[in-house]
């Protein structure tokens, strides 16, 4: 269980920080979403299961699809 | 000179915060309020999830507030966007293993999201969370399924009636019970899908205007790109 969390803390950070990385724009959404996920997967194990609904689908899949909307409306690539 | 001030800065708000929150107990419950929802809660309201007992029957004025938020934000995003009139955009079609497994799981999905907020009093989850299943199933149709749309008319009606409950039902309660949002309503046996009088009501109210509300946005969006 212990494992399990540590794993999961570390490849948040992980995404969380390639996400403000990333060049290219629909990656770091796509790292962004996956921050998201796991924080959803973190608020079920710490016994929330409301929250973690609410964020698995308006943090990982509604935000994300906005967030892809509004880069093809725009530009993919930071300069 | 403003680098330095900004340090400065940084250190006094560390400062602050860390003396204002270093005096309370970590890890300890700090008020009643929480220890007599979760002991008298279910007694009270008649709903098993305390969550759904807090959210709509011990705050239900603030759930009444978020979701006039949200209604004012997608009101706000509709207006924003439905100005450039209408042009007709050539979509590539999805492929297939696309089109055939969102036509396969939108109604899925819907069945699932209409159980979130069906059961919000019984099991994990309510208005709010089936809502943007509901939101995500259709997100899934407007990727898979392209030429396909919700009818502006049938969202709106969702959404109107649905306030419309919300504020009827809270109004009912001071007739009837004496204050707003009041649960005038028999509580019923728990554990039973009809109990916790008007919480179902209530939450599958909630549920029709945050799918439909959200669904919309998703809407906007995807019309206007």
């Amino acid at each position: 269980m212990i494992l399990l969390v540590s794993f999961l803390v570390v490849a948040m950070l992980a995404a969380a920080i390639a996400a403000s990385v990333f060049r290219d724009l629909l990656s770091a959404v796509i790292a962004a979403a996956l921050v998201s996920l796991i924080a959803s997967i973190l608020f079920y194990l710490l016994q929330a299961p409301d929250v973690a609904m609410a964020e698995a689908a308006i943090g990982a899949a509604l935000t994300a699809a906005i967030f892809i909307i509004a880069i093809r409306r725009t530009k993919r690539h930071e300069e | 000179m403003r680098r330095g001030l900004s340090i400065l800065l940084l250190i006094v708000v560390a400062l602050g915060i860390s003396l204002s929150l270093g005096e309370i107990p970590f890890g300890r419950p700090k008020t009643k309020v929480g220890r007599y929802y979760i002991d008298e809660g279910m007694k009270e309201t008649g709903a098993v999830n305390i969550v759904t007992s807090v959210v709509v029957n011990y705050r239900g004025f603030d759930t009444l507030g978020e979701v006039t938020v949200l209604f004012i934000a997608a009101i706000g995003l509709g207006a924003v966007l439905t100005g450039g009139g209408e042009k007709k955009r050539k979509a590539e079609p999805a492929s297939l293993v696309l089109y055939t497994g969102c036509r396969l799981l939108f109604p899925l999905i819907l069945i699932f999201g209409a159980y979130v907020f069906v059961h919000g009093h019984l099991t994990p989850g309510g208005g709010f969370q089936g809502g943007a299943i509901i939101a995500s199933g259709f997100l899934l149709i407007y990727l898979g399924c392209r030429e396909r749309r919700i009818s502006p008319v049938a969202s709106s009606l969702a959404e109107s009636l649905g306030g419309l409950v919300f504020v009827v039902i809270g109004l009912l309660g001071i007739v009837l019970g004496g204050y707003f949002l009041s649960n005038f309503l028999p509580k019923g046996t728990p554990n039973a899908l009809v109990s916790a009088g008007v919480i179902p009501i209530i939450y599958i109210a909630v549920g029709f205007k945050v799918g439909s509300e959200l669904a919309s946005i998703i809407d906007n969006l995807i019309e206007e790109s």
